[in-house]
């Protein structure tokens, strides 16, 4: 069995009553994702895909491809419209967890890392800290291991050690992203979700943080789902690539495959496209 | 209303004025004839000074929150006759307990006798016909603010603390909401990172009063700002402890016999306050000690609960359970001191 | 034995950018591959040499017929097998250099050699030193191992790329004009390095251009003409052949 197993995954956003036709009115045929009929806005729908252990999966898409809404619930952020998801830690379809089996799923199971660094951190805190309360909250409670650990992710994810104990908010940008991605990793979880990891990045930053993940990832063979709208971001790192417009998955297959020998109009035009 | 206001406005002060207001007044037009012996200025006012309707409502919410240790049940905290912040909570859950067998002791900072402690105490014999002390082992009902005394409590008393902060959370997060999703969830990793950075910084963790404390393993409570050396005593106590916030309109409890567990590291215990000093007043070197400087510009340590004071200055032997029938009942930080001990002796080598 | 069956390779590509306009890569090409071999695909450019060696690691996916490789666990259908399955043998049996290094910006060139080995397994020191040898073995002057590669020049960069893919020994490599850029002295070392490093555990498909390579390294060499295979040959055949037609092909092309 995968890891992760994901059928039919389908969000709405909208204050209208769906009327039914949403997913037969909208996506890439219709080249819209909002419902003409009742406005219903269609993040995602019918999403298939599926997740091995170790394996990197990417999702590729521009803004409003729904990449992100698939991205949030998958990492236990949003309620689901509709869809089954299988994962290995978790008896049952994920998307129905209620709000204590979630928080323990992103304690121990799941390691997000935010795009933005409010959602992900808390910049009042030291950086030890903010990576200290994942093992706090997985229930560590010896201090001297805790610090051991703390300090042991900072080396992994290549944030000075000496910083530790400063406010978070004194770090920069590339600190404060390898400081996510330890905290994500500090309980060994079995998937990370990566969303857009180098967006705000300065560009020489980008190519270190995604070595340094990349490191980790395959060191600890941990499965990952990198959401990136940046086609360099996914090539690097993951194994498998899904390409989402309007709501849909329109191709997916091996990384190189998909960027080389694109198959659909859309997924050529993108390929195409970049600078 | 009228009346209330303006009790509140003159305060009473000495038993003198009382008697003279008695005498020249049929109806009530101070405080002193609301005050009066004879209880003719009590009248239009309610036993124990709150409505029935009231009364009800405190008590209520004092079963839920024994029914719930350590989560804060929310009640209709009602106006009362001095300033929210000065023990309303405390007040209105003591004068929902109290019945005319009761006797009330009132301790503010471990003293029976501050103005505001004297005053609670009055109100409630005026208005409840309720015996009062000072000698925490003879009260049934004891209102304190910041201290639980000494002597250990039984299973025929109850401790109302008052309450000026309801939330240990509020530490580490301001809002409220957020807070309460917290304790709904038992998610309190937040308080831990404070603790965790409390002790990078200072190396164990410095947090003087209101030391937060799981109870029954399910809710993190404020045990109001009692000193770290009082917060034991809430662990598996024989007696009752409410805490009540008038002001917060919040009431929440700490049944007899509830786990109740100072939050803290495996390799950084717990630690209770030590004092190198002994009580200047009585010697005692296992009671909760206060500088205090004297007139003449001399600063001592003296015990901060008052009333065992005197009984020690007594007979200095007394211990915290001499009015027991059983020895060494735990109570407290564990008298004599072996840390203060094992400490002295470290010093001197 | 044989390792690689190629069976009626067809690959075409449908342009949508053009109005869906199909191009064929390759059509029914068909050749086997035998284990421990060195095979060299030739053919002008254009012919499908590259398009041959991407369906055969599914860079691109294969329209039609069948690469029947003999895994360790047995036969696979490279054109129709799983991602998943893919994957695994491209993890731990099949290795592929392109023409160009394709790796993250700031890695050292030391690191980037190491790194298929590091994820095998091996302690990175001892990669660190296998990846030393090899770009020393290239001609890679010492003070670049350290450095990034996205700073180099075509040819160092070949000479990293190329250090890498042979670094894990796969069972099957895929080197798609490794040493394009290479000067001759180079180029030469690298070939004696093919030659020295990998063992008979390594069949080797390699795209080439220059027919003095062909001549030192394969056994056998495919010649590819227009999306189709024209003739396989042993490399005595092929050198036999050609040493009459280099003097005018070289005159033509001007190379």
């Amino acid at each position: 069995m995968s890891l992760l197993d994901a059928e039919n995954v389908t969000r709405f956003y909208g204050e209208f009553e769906p009327c039914g036709d949403c997913v037969d009115l909208t996506g890439p045929t219709h080249g819209r994702n909002q419902c003409p009929d009742c406005g219903t806005v269609v993040g995602c729908a019918d999403v298939d895909l599926d997740v091995e252990r170790g394996e990197v999966l990417g999702i590729v898409g521009e803004s409003g491809s729904g990449k992100s809404s698939l991205a949030e619930m998958l990492a236990l952020d949003l309620a689901a419209t509709a869809g089954n998801v299988e994962f290995a830690s978790y008896d049952g379809n994920l998307l129905d967890a209620n709000y204590e089996e979630r928080v323990d799923l992103r304690n121990t199971n799941v390691g997000m890392v935010h795009q933005h660094v409010r959602d992900g951190l808390n910049l009042e805190f030291t950086g030890g800290g903010n990576v200290a309360e994942s093992l706090l909250a997985a229930g560590w409670r010896n201090f001297d291991e805790i610090r051991a650990r703390v300090r042991d992710l900072f080396e992994e994810t290549e944030v000075p050690v000496d910083r530790m104990d400063d406010p978070t908010d004194t770090y920069s940008g590339g600190m404060q992203r390898r400081v996510q991605i330890a905290k994500a990793i500090a309980n060994d979880p079995e998937l990370v979700i990566l969303d857009e990891p180098t967006t705000g990045l300065d560009v020489s930053v980008q190519a270190r943080v995604l070595d340094m993940f990349r490191r980790i990832q395959r060191e600890q063979d941990v499965a990952t789902i990198v959401v990136s709208h940046d086609l360099g971001v996914v090539r690097l790192l993951a194994d498998r690539t899904v390409v989402m417009r309007h709501g849909r998955v329109i191709e997916s297959g091996l990384t190189d495959r998909v960027m080389e020998d694109p198959q659909r109009e859309y997924t050529q035009t993108l390929i195409n496209s970049v600078i | 209303m009228t009346d209330q206001t303006q009790m509140h406005e003159t305060s009473p002060t000495t038993e003198a004025t009382d008697n003279e207001q008695q005498e020249s007044a049929t109806t009530p037009t101070g405080v002193s004839d609301l005050l009066s012996e004879s209880g003719a200025g009590m009248a239009g006012y309610n036993y124990a000074y709150l409505d029935e309707h009231t009364k009800r409502e405190v008590r209520r919410g004092v079963l839920k929150a024994i029914s719930l240790p350590g989560h804060q049940v929310p009640f209709a905290s009602r106006e009362m006759p001095l300033a929210r912040g000065w023990g309303t909570g405390g007040i209105q859950a003591s004068l929902s307990l109290l019945g005319p067998a009761d006797t009330f002791k009132v301790i503010d900072q471990g003293s029976d006798e501050s103005v505001n402690a004297a005053n609670i105490r009055r109100l409630a014999k005026t208005t409840a016909d309720v015996e009062t002390t000072t000698d925490t082992t003879e009260a049934s009902v004891i209102q304190t603010r910041h201290r639980i005394p000494e002597e250990v409590l039984t299973d025929e008393q109850i401790l109302v603390l008052q309450v000026p902060t309801t939330d240990a959370l509020r530490r580490v997060d301001g809002s409220d909401d957020a807070n309460r999703r917290r304790h709904a969830h038992k998610n309190y990793s937040k308080m831990w990172v404070a603790l965790y950075e409390n002790v990078v910084k200072w190396d164990e963790i410095q947090i003087s009063a209101r030391y937060p404390a799981m109870v029954n393993g399910r809710y993190l409570m404020d045990p109001s700002p009692i000193p770290r050396w009082d917060t034991t005593k809430l662990n598996d106590a024989d007696s009752l402890f409410l805490f009540a916030a008038g002001r917060e309109a919040r009431i929440y409890a700490v049944p007899p016999h509830t786990d109740v567990e100072p939050l803290a590291f495996e390799d950084r215990s717990f630690q209770v306050e030590r004092f190198d000093e002994s009580c200047h007043r009585c010697g005692s070197t296992d009671t909760y000690l206060t500088e205090v400087t004297g007139d003449d510009g001399v600063t001592r340590y003296a015990c901060n609960d008052a009333s065992f004071c005197e009984k020690r200055a007594e007979h200095p032997d007394l211990s915290k359970d001499h009015h027991l029938d059983e020895d060494d009942v735990a109570w407290g930080p564990e008298t004599p001191d072996p840390i203060l001990s094992d400490e002295t002796g470290g010093e001197d080598a | 034995m044989t390792i690689l069956e190629i069976d009626q390779l067809r690959k075409e590509f449908q342009m949508h950018v053009v109005g869906g306009k199909r191009v064929v890569g390759l059509d029914g090409v068909s050749f086997d591959v035998a284990d421990g071999e060195f095979l060299a695909i030739v053919g002008e450019s254009g012919s499908g040499k590259s398009s041959l060696l991407k369906c055969l690691y599914r860079t691109y996916l294969p329209s039609g017929g069948a690469i029947r490789f003999e895994s360790t666990d047995g036969s696979v259908d490279l054109a129709s097998c799983s991602e998943r399955r893919l994957l695994e043998l491209r993890d731990d049996e099949i290795g592929y250099a392109s023409q160009f290094l394709d790796e993250i910006p700031r890695v050292p060139a030391l690191d980037v050699v190491a790194r298929p080995l590091v994820e095998e397994g091996v302690e990175r020191p001892a990669a660190r030193d296998v990846a030393r040898d090899l770009l020393t073995a290239l001609n890679l002057p010492e003070e670049l191992h350290d450095a990034y590669p996205a700073t180099f020049s075509g040819g160092e960069r070949q000479r990293v790329n190329l250090a890498r893919a042979i670094a894990p020994r796969p069972r099957l490599l895929l080197l798609d004009e490794p040493t394009s850029a290479l000067d001759p002295e180079t180029k030469a070392a690298a070939i004696d390095l093919l030659d020295r490093y990998l063992t008979e555990e390594t069949t080797v498909v390699g795209v080439f251009h220059n027919r003095d390579v062909v001549a030192q390294v394969a056994d056998r060499v495919v010649v590819l003409d227009d999306a189709a295979l024209q003739r396989v040959v042993d490399v005595e055949t092929y050198a036999e052949e050609t040493s009459s037609e280099i003097d005018l092909a070289e005159s033509e092309v001007g190379v």
